[in-house]
Parts: structure tokens; sequence; C-alpha cells
């Protein structure tokens, strides 16, 4: 077979169960359409292909004894964020370049048990602080649909993986839109889990009451299967809750009947881009045609969500990012003379321009004299958002709205201009102040040819309705099923 | 004028669990170093804190042994700075939240009770272990995240005495409780001081300086004899004193400038967003109230009422909790528990004190001493014997009965060979015993040394003192 690298997870998985291939010649194809379409991709920052074959072989075996779960021999693209024992995980930073993880994340560990193949770490933007993946202090990763924009981020080179051809599904991290906005840009779909839902133990944290392990793939039913394997209550990590996981898979079906669906109004507002708006009523429209009812609905506070989540975002980080000093890890700068002056050297010369940016406004939000203004006030409007969201779910079982006010912009049109960069999250942090769960699924191209991405929220610990939401209209629609053009060398166009 | 000192103290308490504060680590004293340690306690990237629930309850235990009020809801906050000892810059701690709330400890001071009152006990995590040897600077983690409690006094004491004894009772307490070791060499107990001086006349308190590096309690009452007297010797020179934080020199017996006000650490806390508050329900604070072990002061009265022995020898036994829980197995087992005590209080607390070794680490057990004093009071053995037989014990264990046969120092009291020994030192002693008849009553005990002497030490004195009076007396 010559077209496993263009499965999803859950067709692959037939092709396993019924002997039509082995998990070594899928791993075969994949490193084969990573070799070739990686040098303009460049999604990747590590592969060790030796060690992807011996999994998917060891996978084969396994299936050969009888044995194996859910995922069995089924490739797994990892964010460079997240601890794969014996993998570096360098989270796209000088800071942590030549670090290998001594330990696996709970969510690898669980995708281990199911019989994962773990393939390969993707780039994202320096400690996954960015919307555009242009913060990798090793190179930026490029959109499939079009290699002069950007694949959004921070889990850009998971989401441009997925999207290439180079990985059937991929792990992201997303803080305030980094799982969602990627995969609305590339084209895919993302899921940002309720948090809580999945162990954060091993996952670098950047914002730790905020940041969310989430799967990036080319269909709803690929999110709830990856969902299902890593939603187990860690005790190694105190804020995962024991809510027990539905079966997701069993709650996917064609229509919608009974659901209802609300819009929220701000999420529609002026800046909005004209053809964005355009799928996403279409969109919406289907949706009441297989059966949801769609009502009017209002977050008065998430106009406020950007500059409270940069506040308690910021201020965690500023925290979180005082481990890495040159001392136990990592990168350690030359010559200095003390203790202070190495931890000063190193972090000047190991993190990136955004990430000391976040840093110091987290320290200062968090400095006395400014603790109350600041981050005690984001605290308090944190909870009304929330409250905002408890309102809206008294009446619906889904909030519908687009991931992203565009499609996704040209590389280097703003990353000198960091506050427009950050107003692009306004649609996607909201889920992550108020802690619920949120699906990001393609609905349409606009005329340049870049994928729109249409955003269903859901409850905290309902993520079955989304991805029901999700399943249903992508079984009516075929824009999950489009591909990204290949670019590159003449003669490999698309066959 | 007359200066009076208000002093405080930040008293920091290695608690006794078995893991580490946030992990599953050991907490081992003298273990290679960073061999107990794993990602969470080395800062790494990933790794994520978990409360030890038994690091709560004793925290608690030590609150509610000291009157404090145990909170319903309590957190955990990041006290963010850079140290090298420090694995992720920043320390697990309660800020404005803590585990306890006020309460007091009342010791004996002086001659006298007094009452200090606490403001707040929290608990926090432990920093790992700087060490320098030359150009060379190194980290040992293994103390990095063992649970740390930090007891903080308000400016009662009035003097350094005051402020040594409330650490001698305040490690009595704690130790007693199973709370902490306390063991200051193996740095269980460290302690901060707050040391501020104003007019007799005035009311309120002066400026204070924070003085650090207070290993031994010697070396706090050092330190604030020193350091009240520098305060005072600057205000009466018409100088001011500077908020400041001083260091303890323990060889040259100052305090000297660490850092002055303008550099204090703003510390930036904020709630650890990686830890759920601690809520404890009244039903659990009452099962652990409920729990509560004796306090010294209860036992002290106790063991006083309960065995019929002097207030003094109850303090005596009181003050060391396993001293006073092998007093009270042996006592429970003997019909003389006066008798066991002062065997406690004297042979076993010398020979203790003499050999460095703790009561835990010996091998003679409370029944053997209950048995010993039973066979002293049968006369089976003198006093002398038993000493010998203790001795024994002390160092080997055994079975006393079994030790004065084998050393054959069965006490002599057959009166044959009494009378015997009695008329042939009478004999051999015609003049003391001619002293004695006209009356010089001492010459009777230079007999008695006669016939021990002959018994080779094993008869009986009180009956060889009757044989002798007898005989003399006819
Ligand atoms: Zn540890």
């Amino acid at each position: 077979m010559s077209d496993l690298a263009d499965q999803t997870l859950y067709s692959l998985r037939g092709l396993l169960e019924t002997g039509q291939c082995s998990a070594r010649e899928a791993a075969a194809d994949l490193i084969a359409r990573i070799r070739e379409r990686d040098g303009e991709i460049r999604a990747y920052v590590h592969l060790d292909e030796e060690s992807v074959l011996r999994q998917a072989a060891a996978a084969d075996a396994a299936r050969a004894r009888g044995e194996g779960g859910e995922l069995l021999g089924l490739p797994v693209a990892v964010k460079d964020v997240l601890n794969v024992k014996g993998d570096p995980c360098a989270c796209a930073s000088r800071m942590l370049k030549g670090y290998v993880a001594p330990y696996d994340a709970t969510a690898v560990s669980a995708l281990r048990a199911a019989g994962a193949v773990l393939a390969g770490r993707t780039n994202m933007d320096e400690f996954a602080m960015g919307s555009s993946t242009e913060n990798s202090a090793f190179f930026a990763t490029r959109n499939p649909w079009n290699l002069d924009c950007v694949p959004g981020g921070s889990s850009g080179g998971s989401a441009a993986a997925v999207a290439a051809g180079e990985a059937l599904a991929a792990l992201g991290s997303d803080t305030g839109g980094s799982v969602r906005q990627p995969a609305a840009f590339c084209g895919c779909v993302g899921l940002k889990p309720t948090y809580g839902r999945i162990s954060r133990y091993g996952l670098t944290a950047f914002a730790s009451s905020l940041d969310q392990i989430g799967p990036i793939t080319r269909d709803v039913r690929d999110a709830a299967m990856l969902l299902k394997a890593m939603a187990v209550p860690d005790p190694l990590d105190s804020t995962s809750v024991d809510v027990p996981a539905p079966d997701y898979m069993a709650a996917l079906g064609e229509r919608l009947d009974g659901l209802r669906l609300g819009l929220p109004r701000e999420f529609f507002s002026d800046g909005l881009d004209p053809e964005v708006n355009r799928c996403v009523l279409t969109a919406i429209e289907l949706c009441r045609k297989l059966g949801a009812s769609v009502v009017d609905v209002s977050l008065p506070m998430a106009p406020h969500a950007i500059a409270t989540y940069h506040i308690i975002a910021c201020a965690e980080a500023s925290s979180n990012l005082a481990r890495f000093d040159g001392v136990r890890y990592g990168f350690r700068a030359g010559g200095a003379n003390d203790p202070v002056e190495l931890c000063c050297r190193t972090r000047a010369a190991g993190f990136g321009p955004e990430v000391k940016r976040r840093i110091i406004l987290g320290a200062y939000v968090l400095s006395s004299g400014y603790y109350d203004a600041y981050y005690v006030r984001a605290l308090k409007v944190r909870t009304l958002i929330r409250r905002d969201f408890d309102r809206a779910f008294a009446s619906c079982d889904a909030l519908l709205s687009p991931v992203t006010p565009t499609a996704a912009y040209r590389l280097g049109e703003k990353i000198q201009d960091p506050l427009q960069m950050y107003l692009g999250d306004l649609y996607t942090i909201p889920a992550n102040l108020a802690g619920i769960c949120a699906l990001a699924v393609p609905c349409g191209m606009t005329g340049t040819a870049l994928p729109v991405g249409m955003q269903i929220m859901g409850p905290a610990f309902r993520e079955e309705i989304p991805l029901r939401v999700g399943h249903a209209y992508q079984q009516a629609t075929d824009w999950h099923l489009r591909r990204a053009p290949r670019h590159g060398k003449a003669g490999q166009a698309a066959p | 004028m007359k200066y009076v000192p208000a002093i405080g103290l930040e008293v920091h308490v290695q608690l006794l669990t078995k893991s580490k504060l946030f992990c599953a680590c050991r907490t081992d004293f003298g273990a290679e170093p960073n061999t107990q340690v794993c990602p969470v306690c080395l800062g790494y990237p990933g790794a994520l804190p978990v409360i030890n629930r038994e690091a709560v309850r004793l925290t608690a235990l030590a609150g509610l042994m000291l009157d404090s009020k145990i909170a319903s809801f309590s957190k955990f906050d990041r006290k963010n700075y850079f140290y090298p000892d420090m694995p992720k810059n920043y320390q697990i701690s309660q800020y404005d939240r803590p585990l306890c709330l006020g309460g007091g400890l009342a010791f004996e001071t002086g001659g006298r009770t007094r009452t200090v009152r606490l403001n707040r006990i929290h608990l926090e995590e432990d920093v790992a272990k700087s060490m320098h040897a030359g150009a060379r600077s190194s980290v040992d983690f293994n103390r990095s995240g063992i649970p740390l409690m930090e007891l903080v006094t308000e400016p009662d004491f009035a003097s350094a005495q005051e402020a040594y004894d409330f650490l001698l009772a305040l490690r009595q307490i704690l130790v007693y409780g199973g709370v902490s070791r306390c063991n200051l060499e193996q740095g269980n107990l460290r302690c901060d001081v707050n040391c501020s001086v104003r007019p007799e006349t005035r009311s309120g308190l002066g400026v204070k300086t924070e003085l650090k590096n207070l290993n031994t309690f010697k070396g706090v009452f050092n330190a604030i004899e020193h350091e009240a007297a520098r305060q005072i010797g600057i205000l009466e020179g018409g100088g001011v004193i500077r908020q400041e934080t001083r260091r303890w020199d323990t060889d040259a017996g100052v305090t000297e400038l660490m850092r002055s006000k303008e550099d204090v650490h703003d510390y930036r806390y904020f709630p650890d967003p990686d830890l759920m508050p601690i809520t404890l329900s009244s039903g659990q604070v009452e099962r652990w109230r409920s729990e509560l072990p004796e306090l010294p002061r209860q036992r002290r009265e106790r063991l006083a009422a309960e065995f019929g022995i002097p207030a003094y020898d109850a303090g005596v036994l009181a003050a060391d909790k396993a001293v006073a829980d092998f007093f009270e197995d042996a006592a429970r087992l003997s019909d003389n528990p006066k008798a066991v005590s002062n065997w406690v209080m004297s042979d076993m607390l010398r020979l203790l004190s003499e050999t460095g070794r703790s009561i835990e680490d010996i091998p003679v057990r409370p029944a053997a001493l209950a048995a010993l004093v039973k066979l002293v009071d049968g006369q089976a053995v003198n006093m002398p014997g038993a000493r010998e037989v203790f001795e024994e014990l002390f160092e080997k264990g055994g079975d006393p009965a079994e030790i004065v046969r084998a050393r054959g120092l069965a006490q002599v009291s057959d009166e044959g060979a009494l009378e015997a020994m009695a008329e042939q030192a009478i004999a051999e002693n015609a003049k003391s015993a001619a002293d004695y008849k006209a009356g010089k009553t001492a010459a009777l005990q230079f007999l008695i040394g006669q016939v021990m002497r002959k018994s080779k030490g094993k008869a009986n004195p009180a009956g060889v003192r009757e044989i002798l009076k007898r005989r003399l007396s006819g």
C-alpha cells in the first residue's frame, strides 16, 4: 500500500486488524513521507527513525501474540513540550537544547500502554509561547496549504505534520488556543479537553492553571480515540480530576436532534474576517439541518479574556520558567564567576525575546504594589468569565464560533507586532480561562485556499458533546477529507 | 535609661515523614548526595508536586499541641526567588492562609512559668544543601523537598534565656508528639531570630533586626545576648537601629550585616496553581485531637500521682519521652516504682551520658530492670552487686538473676556463715571491738567492712550489722 501515511488512525487500525498492512510498513511509509516533505514544511525538530521502526515492529510482534491495546501500531507525533523518556524535549528553546527527558509524561505513557508508536517531536513556539511557531528557537514551520503562511501555534509543528501527511495524528498543548488555532490554520481537527481531563504530569509547564494536552488529528473520530486513551486520572497531577471518561466513540452519530447550540454574539464581532464568518455561518446552518436548534447567547465578559489571560498566563510562566537556570540541566552559559551570574547569563542567552517579554510581564504583575491591581483583578474577571459560560450552558449543550478571526497569515506578517498576534487568540482563550472543553473542526476554505475552522465549546468534562457535533458535521461534509497540495520539486505533485 | 529586648523566633522544623513533601523520595539523613531525588524534587520540566498527607497531619498535630487553631481552609503559595539550592527557583510555602493560626506555649524559665504566643505555623518544602569547596560549589538535593514546618512566635521573649528555655520546651513537645526528631546536628531544627529593644518606659516595639545562621540553641542564646547589647549600645550612643538582616558568626561571637532593608526580596507570592487547597473537616481535626499524645507537663503530673514518686523525679523522667516510656514500662512490672525511678535517674542516665548512647540503642529491657529491683528487695543481691549487674545489662542485656548466678554475686544471708565471719573479725580486731563497747559507734562500721571483705562483698550488710551488734553487746 502506498498511501498509509494518508490514513486516519481509525482507518489504519482497520487495515492492521485485518492484516492488510503491518505497523512496520505504516511506519516506513510515514518516514518516507517525512523525508519527502519535511524539507519544506519543517514540522519536526527530532525524528529517530530507528526508534519508530523498532516500536512498530514490537507492535506487530505484540499483535502476532494476540496482545495489544486500542492504538496498537498507530503512529502519533508528539509536540516538543512533552517529556518522552529518552527523547530530547527542548520546547523549541535554546535553553533546553540537548536536554533528554528522563521520564515519560503520563499522557505519553498512556499512549504507549495503548500500543501507540511515538513518532517524532514536532516544532512549536518556544515554551509554547506564540501563535505562529515563528518563536521556535530552531526554525519556522510552514503551512502545508500555503508555504508562505504560518501554520499557527504554538503547536504549529503538530498541525503542519498532520496536514502534510507527515503524521496521522499528533499531540499538542493548548494554553490559550495552541491546539485549536494551528488545527484551524492547517485544516485539521484539534481538541482542547477540559482542564483536569488529561494529566499535565510531564508537560513542560507554561501556565499551569490553563495548560491542557490535546490531540490534533484528521478527523473527529481520531480525536475521540486519542482522548479516550489519555483521559485517565493521575495521582501525579493534583489538578487531574477523577471524572470517568465515557465511551466517546459510542457518542458519535450522524444526527444532532435535540441538541441546543448557542452562538455567543461576542464571538462574531467586528474584527471577524467576512470569509471566515461566512464559512462558520454556513456550517452552523448545516448543524441546524442535522437536527440541532440554534440560539443566540451572550458571554458579556468575553471581550476581557485576552487581557485577563495574559496577566494570569504570564504570572504563572514567570514562576514556571524560573527553574531554567543552568544549574541542573539544559543550556549553561559560560564565563560566570558565581551562581547569580551563571543564572543571569544563562537566562539572557537561553531564552528568546517572546519568552523574555512574558517573564518580565509576569514578574511585574506579581510584584508588590501591582499584585492586587493586576493579578488579583484578573482572577476575579476569570471567575466572571467562568460564570458567563455556566449561564450559557444552562440553556445550551454547546457553543459554536469561529476558531480564529482570520485564516492563516503570512510568515513574518505579525512577528514584529506581538499585540496583533495576541488578538488572534480572542476566540480560543475564553475556553482556557473557563476550564471547559473545545473542539476545532475544518469548515471551509477562503478564496485563497486557506482552511477555516469552527470551534465547538462544551461544558466541563462533557467532551462527548463537541465530539458528537463535530463528527456529525464531518459525516455531512468533506472539508476534513481535503488534503493540502504538494508543493516542492517538480514532478512530485499530488497523484 | 534602661532598655528591654523584645524577641521573636521563627523555628523551622523538619517533619518526621518517610517521604518528601511533594514526591515519594525518602528523607533519610546521611545518604550519598543526590541519591534521594526524582524529577519533582530536582525541578525537572513537567514534574508536578503532590501533597504528602502525613506532613499535613504532623503539622496539624503540632498546632493542636500548641493550642493553635487548625484552619479548615489553607493553601500553598509560591515564594519566588533565585538561589542555586532551590531547584524550581521558587519555594512552595504557605503565605496568607497557613495551616495553623495562633496558639502558645507555657514553659518553665527562671523558676516560673511563662507563656509565649504563637503567630502561626505553616508547611513548606526544605531547600537543597549547597556545599563549597575551594572554587567549586556543589548542591546536594537529598534535602530538597523534605517537609518543613515553620513556627512563628510573637515578639514575646524578654531575654535570651527565655528564648533558650522556650526552644528546649518546644523541642520536648515536638519529639513527644512524633512530629520531628529535632536533631540539631542533622539540621532537623533551625532558627531565625527577630530582635529589637525599647526603653523600659515606652510601649510598642523598636526597630528590629533579623538574625540568621543559628544552628544551635546556645547559638540562639549568644546571638540574642550580643545583638541586644549591640542595639542598646547604639541607642545609648544616640544612634538609630536600621532594619536589616544580620548573620551570626559563631566563631567571632558577633552578628554582622547580611543585607539591609533596601535589598529585601520581593518574593512575588501567588497561589500555586499545581496544588489544590487543603480543606480539613472539623471531624478530621477532632479525630486528630483525640489521638494527641500526652505532653511533658501532663506526663510529669501523672507519673508523680500514679507511681507515688517525688515531683522532682517525675520531672527528670518526663523530660525525655523515651526515658519516661522506659521508666513507665519498668515501673508497671515492679512493686517498687521509687527504686525503679532511682535506677533510671542515677545509673541509667549516668551511663547514657557517659557512653553518649540513646535509650533506643541499649539492650537493657524494662522487664530486666524490674527483675533487678525485685532481686535487691528480696535481698538476693546487695547494692554493689546490683550495680555490677546493671552495668552488664546496659552493655549486653540479659536476665539479672542469670547474671547474679554467673558472676557469683548472690548475697550471703546464711546465718551460720555470717556468724563465723563476724566472730573471726572481732577476734582479729580486738581494739575496734573494745572501742565500740566503750561507746565509739563508728568502730562498728569498720567491723562491718571487715566482714564484707571476708564475704568478698556478697554478705547482706544489714544482717552483718545485726550479728555484730548482738555479739558486741553480749
Ligand atoms: Zn523526589
